[in-house]
């Protein structure tokens, strides 16, 4: 007999306040500035004279138990027993002494983490899933993110970037990793192949073809079955019809590339946000540790270390010294697939006499 | 007891370098874990991740798992190749529902870890791109047995599919100078308004709440959520002006003027003759470029509110899409104004759950009917702050100009 099932209790998302700090709920609102002291640290101080100071550490992402625990070793021990997680998958421990902060991280780099992150660093990469769990990608982000920060490690320690770097991973276009200064995305580049065999059974044909964003997918009979049939030249090879009905396989050892994107910045400071741009493609999808997507990144990055100014994140400073230049600093080509060829890609054109020589 | 362990050459090479290798740690819990399922789970997981590094193909398929009385909030996984890896071959995840703003205690994070040792691979993650911590990897039976343990003691499971989605919230007011709202309350107040939403998926396809207390956007809700809340002011920056003096004495005119003066989007800016700050408050439009630089000297006014963003979103299926400004400006203090906040998030869903097509986003129904459509059918005026500049296209009847003006001007009226 299996055992009786209960309901579950919808609680939802959990109060906060029960996990966070003391001296951050004690001082919840009423923050007077902060510093930071030294690259992976940031010191908070209260209006009431309250101190915490906030050490920021790079993991592996995706945790084991084990490595769980180490973490909860480490807060316990050398921490107060509290932590914090940013939006890239940083850890974050607090503590209120400043003479805790040194054997803090001397235990955190011994358990082998990596203490930086802050301000005008790289900061970890956000990146979704791969192979390690989803069903559509054309690579590993978490491999991919994991040779790509052997390689910035420096730049997470650092801190000494013009502004602050944002690098995310997609495993396909769908680009669940959000955009980023630098943006590191599995482009699909033929179109699905089905298994007619399978179709009938396995897909709701009407919400496949609603799903497809350039209509290219029609009902079908073929071999006498219910199928679905896709206009090649239509298809740009997203990926989005796998999901509901697999036997379109889009996965591909060969036609799956990656491609590099920037200027995506979600600031409001200094301008509004702004989506990031086609820069690369066509590189190689090359595991275990995609030597080819990294010597890219690494190159925008240096170009943009050495040209930009204090406080110019990626966008603005190619906005500064335009397309031209960008593309002859980071000897990449410029070609037919970087210019926008949709309805309204005329916003993107140049309408003036602005050209840079 | 020693397994057959699946050979991982490429897997090997991403132990190798300085950066913490996941790697490592899945083999930790293959060599080391004292529950064998937990090491045969996961050595048929690189089995299976290194077939698809050599064959640079992923092999998962979805499938529908769901807890007991929910519909949604786990992503089933089924191998492809589960003959040849069959302890991984059931691989779900769990989405839970993250405390507002990430905040754990290491006590909490052990009770967590237990648990999922006792049911799933061992394997987690804090957290996904859409905010779930992210419990990687068990089996059909053993996802309702995790969920019954940690549901009792006080977490819940977000949600995946066409549903109200966990949402996310930045650490604000908890540590941050910047925040201009109760960015915690905000995210519990939406988010846990919809818990039917969250666990039934019924809508035409996903909605998400992200809150930022300042326009900094932490959260990236701008370009990612349906329903974007950022924090924001609309009284005078404060300016400490000693603080200021002594960044300019310290830094020097020149770096003031290159770095903060000249960077003001609106030149809203001017340093006087005696090194002193000069803001013209209307000219502001708080980007926060200024108070970032100087986060001594510079801090948001004391009437704070927050402003609502809608229809934000990643690529499919129109392409990318920021969230436009439906509500310029909110207060946020009485319970009234709270009460109004999570009715305007109700009259939103409920008007894009009648209206849009099958898996359409609320952003790109926007883009299908227009803003204009949309405003009237969530009852909200129209306003200037809505848009980067009137229309240019000719092509439009106004025949109900005059009406609309007299609106305008009984609305200025009534708000004066
Ligand atoms: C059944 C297919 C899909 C699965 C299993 C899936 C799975 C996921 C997962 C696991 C994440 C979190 C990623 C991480 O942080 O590791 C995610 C996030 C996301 N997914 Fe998907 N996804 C699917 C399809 C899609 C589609 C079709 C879209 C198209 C819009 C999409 C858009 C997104 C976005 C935008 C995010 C990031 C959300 C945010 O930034 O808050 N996903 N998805
Ligand atoms: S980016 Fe694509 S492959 Fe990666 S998690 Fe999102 S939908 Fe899956
Ligand atoms: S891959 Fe994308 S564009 Fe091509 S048929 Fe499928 S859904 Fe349509
Ligand atoms: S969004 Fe603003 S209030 Fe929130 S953490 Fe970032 S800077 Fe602070
Ligand atoms: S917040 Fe931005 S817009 Fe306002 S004064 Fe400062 S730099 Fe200018």
């Amino acid at each position: 007999m299996a055992k009786e099932m209960r309901e579950p209790i919808e609680t939802g998302c959990p109060d906060p306040f029960q996990y966070m700090h003391p001296v951050m709920r004690r001082n919840f609102g009423l923050w007077a500035y902060h510093e930071h002291p030294r690259p992976g640290v940031l010191l908070h101080v209260a209006k009431n004279g309250d101190k915490v100071w906030t050490i920021r550490v790079g993991t592996q992402r995706i945790l084991d138990v084990f490595t769980l625990r180490t973490l909860c070793d480490i807060g316990d021990t050398y921490g107060e027993g509290y932590v914090h997680f940013t939006i890239r998958s940083n850890i974050e421990y607090m503590v209120t002494d400043e003479a805790k902060v040194d054997p803090l991280i001397k235990a955190i780099e011994d358990a082998g983490f990596i203490v930086g992150g802050t301000q005008n660093s790289v900061t970890m990469i956000s990146h979704t899933q791969g192979w390690l769990h989803c069903d559509i990608p054309g690579t590993d982000a978490s491999g991919v993110v994991k040779s790509m920060m052997d390689e910035l490690i420096d730049e997470f320690k650092q801190a000494n970037m013009p502004n602050r770097v944002h690098i995310t991973t997609s495993c396909c276009q769908i680009n669940c990793g959000g955009q980023g200064d630098i943006a590191i995305n599995v482009q699909h580049t033929k179109p699905p192949k089905i298994n007619h065999d399978l179709v009938a059974n396995v897909c709701e044909r009407p919400s496949v073809v609603a799903r497809c964003p350039v209509a290219a997918i029609r009902p079908a009979m073929v071999n006498g079955k219910p199928s679905l049939e896709v206009d090649e030249k239509k298809c740009i090879c997203c990926g989005a019809c796998f999901p509901p009905c697999p036997p379109m396989q889009i996965n591909d050892a060969e036609h799956t590339k990656l491609a590099i994107w920037v200027g995506g910045n979600h600031s409001n400071a200094r301008g509004k946000p702004t989506f990031q741009k086609l820069v690369a493609a066509g590189i190689p999808n090359n595991p275990p540790r995609w030597p080819e997507a990294t010597a890219i990144v690494k190159r925008i990055l240096k170009a943009y270390k050495e040209g930009a100014r204090d406080w110019e994140r990626i966008n603005e400073w190619i906005e500064r010294i335009g397309w031209p230049r960008f593309f002859e600093e980071v000897e990449l080509p410029f070609t037919k697939y970087h210019i926008d060829n949709w309805r309204g890609a005329r916003k993107s054109l140049n309408s003036s006499a602005y050209i840079r020589f | 007891m020693a397994i057959d362990q699946y050979p991982t050459p490429m897997l090997d090479q991403l132990e190798e370098g300085p950066w913490p290798s996941f790697i490592s740690g899945i083999k930790r819990l293959r060599d080391q874990h004292p529950e064998q399922r937990i090491n045969e789970v996961t050595n048929s997981l690189l089995g299976q991740l290194e077939h698809s590094y050599e064959t640079r193909k992923g092999y998962w398929k979805g499938g529908t798992v769901s807890v007991y009385g929910y519909g949604g909030g786990i992503i089933p996984r089924f191998s492809e190749v589960g003959k040849a890896f069959p302890e991984s071959k059931e691989f779900h995840t769990l989405r839970v529902q993250p405390p507002a703003g990430n905040h754990y205690s290491t006590g909490m994070l052990r009770q967590l870890a237990d648990s999922w040792e006792k049911w799933g691979s061992g394997l987690v993650t804090f957290h996904g791109q859409t905010g779930n911590i992210m419990f990687i990897g068990t089996n059909t039976a053993n996802t309702q047995h995790f969920f019954d343990e940690i549901n009792d003691y006080g977490w819940d499971l977000g949600g995946a599919g066409p549903c109200v989605r966990t949402a996310m919230s930045c650490v604000g007011a908890a540590r941050c100078e910047m925040s201009c709202t109760n960015e915690q309350k905000a995210h519990r107040l939406l988010v846990n308004n919809f818990t039917d939403d969250v666990h039934r998926p019924a809508l035409p396809y996903k909605f998400k709440f992200k809150v930022s207390g300042c326009p900094n956007d932490c959260q990236n809700a701008i370009e990612r959520a349906d329903f974007a809340v950022i924090g924001t002011w609309r009284d005078d920056m404060k300016v400490n002006q000693d603080e200021w003096k002594a960044y300019v004495g310290r830094k020097g005119r020149q770096h003031t003027i290159d770095n903060i003066i000249s960077r003001c989007p609106t030149n809203a800016l001017s340093l006087k003759d005696d090194d002193s700050l000069e803001v013209n408050n209307k000219d502001c439009v708080r980007c926060m470029h200024c108070l970032n630089v100087v986060p001594k000297a510079l801090h948001p006014g004391d009437d704070r509110g927050v402003t609502i963003l809608i229809g934000g979103k990643r690529t499919l299926k129109i392409g990318d899409l920021m969230g436009t400004v439906v509500v310029p400006f909110k207060k946020l203090d009485t319970e009234e104004d709270w009460e109004s906040l999570v009715e305007l998030a109700e009259e939103i869903i409920d008007f894009w759950a009648e209206n849009a097509l099958e898996h359409e986003r609320c952003g790109e129904m926007i883009e299908r009917i227009g803003l204009v459509n949309f405003l009237e059918g969530v009852g909200v005026e129209v306003d200037p702050n809505m848009v980067n500049h009137p229309r240019e296209c000719s092509y439009i009847r106004m025949d109900g100009w005059d009406d609309e003006a007299v609106k305008w001007f009984d609305r200025q009226a009534e708000a004066s």
